[in-house]
């Protein structure tokens, strides 16, 4: 794996050179794409570029499906530097399906009235805009 | 190595918008404090200071340099300990290392943050990077986001109210008025916390604490220097220090609790062969309204579901079964991050020396300090007996 483009992940990024760096082409392309240990095959979503299960440190691009429940949320009207314009919008935290926690943002079309703690949700890649790239939360 | 390791001497600076101070400001008048709370201790019987604060508020690089050169305590060690809000009390388990060890006689812990020097702009670009810069930061994550989650997590689980979030704003606004060196000083009405405006839901304005300026200052000694250097030696009798996860996501459900205050608190009251009950007076960290509830459950004062039976109940008010945050907490005081876990101490030591004023908890013996570095990534508590 070459270290690429992690600067495109998300509204905002810190982090520009991550060894899973070309994850973000992934969902440029539309694909969730987590890691998977070559050695012990555990499967990571957000990719890690190593295994601390077995500290493998060979891992693969598999799918990730994206079905899952929502664990907790909450509305954000205060924003740091970089989201302002954004607000409001919705924090959450979803468990998919197959096991893993993952943090993100709701879909911009899905409002607060319509969201509630177990219910079913849809983890989806997303364009921001031509170079940005996340994923989101969407009601299925 | 030595017996017992006590607090000599406690000081902390009025917290606050303190536009005419200087990071070496603020810390001077807590050192100043703290020095006249001992015996005579001289700046020379001091053999190492550690400096908390947490990185990025104000521009000065490696500040323990420019305290412990302000302070004038060269060529004696210093250094930094960083553990975001947590660091003081961090530093204070440090400084107890030393003394135990017998590395050390008398260690300075100095706690400050300058949080209004910055722009409003920059304060929030920093509050931005509070969580995980890599996969939850990009999102647009804040304090005051992390913790409404699990508020919300706490809502779902327990039946949890915003009333009952709102009446420990309530109560710790209420004590903040004889408070002197609170930011806020006055009190609240349940409706008019209720109303304000919505930060991040379901945590309104009055559920949160503010950015604020200070510095505190603990003194610690072994046991034959604090009987030299102290009327009344304050002994440290549990310790525990604890850690989760920083991502969210990287967590074991349910979100109405930290791993690390549960762990810290074992630790804790193990070290001080203690149990929650025998508690007479506690200090929890309420950087938000929701963040004392889940401290009451992490550290066994009631069941986790009973918390907001807790506050409802007056329980935790001055005269219940254990009194918390009676100097105002975090909610009124301000939070100057890395002051506070010294400030918390400060006010338990005076309520062991019966100092406490009008909200001092009738023969207080044992005391607990509860201190959390942001979303719960550290915890410590600390166990403090006359």
């Amino acid at each position: 794996m070459i270290s690429m483009g992690f600067e495109k992940f998300g509204f905002v990024s810190y982090v520009s050179q991550a060894k899973i760096g070309e994850f973000t082409e992934y969902l440029k392309k539309n694909q969730l794409m987590g890691t998977k240990c070559k050695k012990c095959e555990k499967v990571y979503f957000p990719p890690r570029g190593d295994c601390i299960s077995c500290l493998g440190d060979e891992v693969e691009w598999v799918e990730i499906n994206g079905d899952g429940k929502l664990v907790t949320y909450t509305e954000v009207n205060f924003a740091p530097t970089g989201f302002q314009e954004d607000v409001p919008y919705i924090l959450a935290l979803g468990l998919l399906n197959s096991g893993q926690q993952v943090f993100a943002r709701f879909s911009k079309d899905v409002s607060l009235e319509q969201v509630k703690s177990g219910m079913a949700v849809q983890l989806v890649p997303c364009q921001i805009d031509e170079d940005r790239v996340t994923y989101e939360f969407q009601i299925p | 190595m030595t017996a017992r390791v006590a607090i000599i001497g406690v000081g902390q600076s009025s917290f606050g918008k303190r536009p005419n101070s200087s990071i070496r400001d603020l810390t001077f008048e807590a050192f100043h404090e703290a020095i006249e709370d001992t015996k005579n201790l001289g700046r020379m019987d001091i053999d190492a200071s550690l400096v908390a604060t947490a990185a990025g508020y104000d521009k000065q690089r490696s500040p323990a340099a420019v305290i412990a050169e302000y302070l004038e305590l060269n060529p004696q060690p210093t250094f930094l300990t960083e553990a975001a809000c947590a660091s003081s009390t961090v530093a204070l388990r440090t400084a107890w290392s030393f003394i135990k060890s017998g590395l050390h006689d008398v260690v300075a812990v100095i706690g400050y943050q300058k949080m209004t020097d910055m722009t409003s702009e920059a304060i929030q670009e920093v509050m931005g990077r509070a969580g995980d810069v890599m996969f939850e930061s990009p999102f647009g994550t804040s304090m005051p986001a992390y913790y409404a989650m699990f508020a919300r997590a706490h809502m779902d689980a327990y039946g949890t109210t915003e009333e009952d979030l709102a009446k420990v704003s309530v109560k710790n606004h209420y004590y903040s008025q004889f408070n002197p060196k609170a930011m806020f000083q006055k009190e609240f009405t349940l409706e008019k916390v209720l109303s304000t405006r919505v930060i991040a839901s379901p945590l309104k304005s009055l559920d949160c604490c503010a950015n604020a300026d200070g510095a505190s200052c603990l003194i610690l000694a072994n046991e034959s220097k604090a009987k030299k250097f102290a009327e009344q030696p304050i002994w440290i009798k549990g310790l525990g220090l604890g850690s989760t996860a920083m991502s969210l996501a990287s967590r074991k459900p349910p979100f109405t609790g930290f791993e690390s205050a549960q762990e810290a608190a074992r630790q804790a009251y193990t070290m001080a062969s203690i149990k929650p009950k025998d508690i007479d007076v506690a200090e929890v960290h309420d950087c938000f309204t929701i963040a004392e509830l889940i401290a009451y459950g992490d550290l066994g004062f009631c069941k986790r579901e009973d918390s907001p039976k807790m506050i409802r109940d007056k329980e935790t008010h001055l005269g219940g079964r254990i009194p918390v945050n009676v100097d105002g907490g975090l909610l009124s005081k301000g939070h100057p991050v890395g002051a506070t876990g010294g400030s918390q101490i400060r006010t338990l030591v005076y309520q062991l020396r019966g100092e406490a004023g009008k909200v001092q908890v009738d023969g207080a013996k044992i005391a607990l300090g509860h201190n959390v570095g942001g979303i719960g990534m550290y915890t410590t508590v600390t166990i403090l007996e006359v």
